[in-house]
């Protein structure tokens, strides 16, 4: 199967976003205004699935299908967690979409999805532009 | 087909199975959930003669999961749609499809792309991927996300008056 496998492993979290209306303006806005509880019990109970599956999986030391040892590097913590998190959330508010549902909108059909992933890959690039002079 | 699985599903029917992401993707695929850094990889090969550490340094032949990964986010999107959905929801509000509204999606989505690199990770990789690996990072990152999303929701509603809280409308 080879790397063939994150194709279904990607569709598999494409089509859930897309069920869980995570990839709707309408919900963002819904959520980041308090009119609507849904996307913060989504978020809380796959944290708690996920949290429950990695702790089982450390716990049993259990290995990859492909028999290699598991590798969960941790998160680095500096200025840029906070100043660019912030910024992050700016954009996910004004598109009302987050990475992962700018994928899943331009697979649904929604053109002008494609405006929010030039503008994002702009923004990678700006980052790394600028990657030199900014606090971390 | 039944009729539950092509509405909306439920936040307990979606959640958990997000959740599920995180150990398919660690013991299947042996990588960790995270999408931002799809942009990255996509600047690096669009790009490949630059001279910006951030993008040199970064092989992305040999990252080409990331690329397959997002891939299957667009035909997960095509699939759900298509043949998952009886009633199709509009994405973004239909006023949006001008071209100030184009710019505003550019504009926001370089927030979303500067952003997500500069904290090293987004919804997926920090909100989902290292809360669920009781990173403290990412736990900080995700107060981050939502103190944004929410100075965004404050300033909309200083400007134009949106009403806040349950009962106000909004998703449909």
């Amino acid at each position: 199967m080879g790397k063939l496998k994150f194709l279904l492993l990607g569709a598999w979290f494409g089509i859930l976003l897309t069920k869980a209306q995570v990839i709707s303006w309408y919900k963002i806005r819904a959520m980041f205004l308090f009119q609507e509880p849904d996307l913060y019990l989504i978020i809380g109970s796959a944290v708690g699935v996920g949290a429950i599956s990695v702790f089982l999986i450390k716990r049993l030391g259990l290995r990859t299908v492909a028999g290699a040892p598991v590798d969960i590097p941790g998160k680095t913590l500096d200025k840029g967690t906070v100043i660019g998190g912030f910024l992050f959330g700016l954009g996910w508010f004004a598109t009302g979409t987050c990475p992962g549902p700018i994928y899943a909108q331009i697979g649904s059909g929604e053109p002008w999805a494609l405006f929010t992933l030039a503008g994002a890959l702009t923004g990678a690039w700006l980052y790394a532009l600028l990657k030199p002079k900014l606090p971390h | 087909m039944p009729s539950s699985l092509l509405a909306p599903w439920p936040w307990w029917v979606a959640g958990p199975l997000i959740g599920l992401t995180v150990p398919l993707m660690i013991l299947v695929g042996g990588k960790n959930l995270g999408i931002s850094s799809s942009f990255r990889h996509l600047c690096a090969a669009i790009l490949p003669k630059s001279t910006l550490a951030y993008l040199r340094s970064y092989d992305w032949r040999k990252e080409s999961w990331s690329l397959l990964f997002v891939a299957g986010l667009v035909l997960g999107g095509f699939v759900a749609t298509c043949f998952l959905s009886s009633h199709p929801q509009p994405l973004l509000p239909p006023e949006i499809h001008d071209a100030a509204g184009a710019l505003k999606l550019l504009g926001g989505g370089l927030l979303i792309g500067f952003g997500t690199r500069y904290a090293a990770g987004c919804t997926s990789g920090h909100s989902i991927m290292g809360l669920s690996n009781l990173q403290k990072a990412s736990l900080v990152a995700t107060f981050s996300f939502f103190a944004g999303g929410l100075t965004g929701a404050l300033i909309l509603h200083l400007m134009t008056g949106v009403a806040w809280g349950p009962g106000a409308g909004g998703g449909s």
